[in-house]
């Protein structure tokens, strides 16, 4: 039987270096996406993923279970990628015009747009990237905020009572700030809602 | 329930985490309220655009950048340990514990009295057991102070200054 994340995590407390292993083996890729969602660069989220796990290695000595572990986790999750954004705002380049078109591969991998690929059905293939591609504005364009609320609710699969302490705000106000978040969703994926009625 | 009343309640409904009495509440808003019908289908729709975008894979390296952290934290110390002093104070204490020694391995000298220092110590010992008494003694600070003879001092000086100035005086008139 596996052992849960508090078992895990006190076993490191322990002085288990091999439940640290499994914690890291268990949310090293929900973690690497979380970030890499909320920050838009693949390096970045990794290095934040990096020092999230450390601060929970760090941790370890004091921690208590008064909370539950991804709650605690992606609480440091949140507030680093909270932090790394609101401190490239104004750090970040435009997109260059002159930069060649691309397609955002969602592994991260920029590659160039290669019209002669050897794809019979490339329409089809290019038409589902750019709609991956608004779909990921979409997201992007969010306040840091409703970005993490979104992706906490919708794939980290979080109540809203542990959503609402890893944002540290009411319950109540969680619901106002997705409800806020969906609203803008909607209006930015208005042709992709409109084409699937 | 109003429109108004939705926004706390569309995205638990659209999750299926209303509770019964909430839920049906909600479907009885919504069959008579196309706008918020609307926006439920649509807030649906978009729940769904975002179940599309697939999930990316941790590089090769990121476990060993993980490992390679961690391994060079400090190791942690057992309850023992943080009973170790560190270097400085190590010395400190060392420094000190010398100089007790070094202090205390020191002969202690007693003064030594001879027989002159012994006869002078009996010749004063009146003076010395009436001491308390005297310098305590009131009516001693009762006493006016004593009167200095005229011609002695610079009082007999300022009496031959003031009669010199009257004489003085009598001729100018």
């Amino acid at each position: 039987m596996a052992r849960s994340d508090v078992q895990l995590m006190l076993d490191v407390k322990a002085g288990d270096e091999q439940s640290f292993a499994l914690l890291l083996q268990r949310y090293r890729t929900p973690l690497v996406n979380f970030l890499y969602r909320m920050v838009r660069a693949r390096e970045e989220a990794e290095d934040l993923a990096q020092e999230v796990f450390l601060r929970v290695y760090r941790a370890r000595k004091d921690y208590v279970p008064s909370a539950k572990f991804t709650t605690w986790l992606f609480r440091i999750a949140t507030n680093l990628a909270l932090n790394s954004v609101r401190d490239n705002r104004y750090q970040r380049m435009e997109v260059s015009l002159d930069a060649p078109v691309t397609v955002d591969a969602e592994d991260g991998d920029e590659r160039p747009l290669d019209v002669a690929e050897k794809n019979p059905n490339i329409e089809q293939h290019l038409i589902e990237e750019a709609r991956k591609k608004m779909i990921r504005h979409a997201i992007d364009k969010l306040p840091e905020k409703q970005r993490a609320a979104v992706l906490l609710h919708k794939y980290q699969e979080l109540d809203y009572g542990d959503i609402a302490k890893i944002l540290e705000c009411s319950e109540s106000a969680l619901k106002s700030l997705l409800f806020r978040a969906y609203e803008t969703l909607r209006v930015e994926l208005a042709p992709l809602v409109a084409g699937q009625k | 329930m109003n429109c108004a009343r939705m926004e706390s309640r569309i995205i638990p409904y659209v999750d299926g985490r209303l509770k019964e009495n909430e839920r049906l509440e909600m479907e009885k808003h919504l069959a008579a309220c196309g706008a918020c019908q609307l926006r439920v289908n649509q807030f649906r729709a978009v729940s769904g655009f975002l179940d599309d975008l697939p999930e990316i894979e941790p590089s090769a390296a990121f476990d060993v950048r993980v490992r390679a952290r961690v391994a060079a934290e400090p190791a942690r110390q057992s309850w023992w340990a943080s009973f170790a002093p560190s270097p400085r104070f190590a010395l400190a204490a060392s420094l000190l514990l010398m100089a007790t020694v070094w202090v205390g391995s020191r002969p202690y000298e007693t003064p030594t009295i001879t027989a002159a220092d012994e006869a002078q110590i009996d010749q004063n010992m009146p003076l010395l057991e009436n001491y308390d008494v005297l310098s305590d003694f009131g009516a001693l600070t009762e006493l006016p102070p004593p009167v200095q003879p005229e011609d002695q001092g610079t009082g007999g000086q300022d009496q031959k200054q003031d009669q010199d100035q009257k004489q003085n005086q009598n001729q100018t008139m």
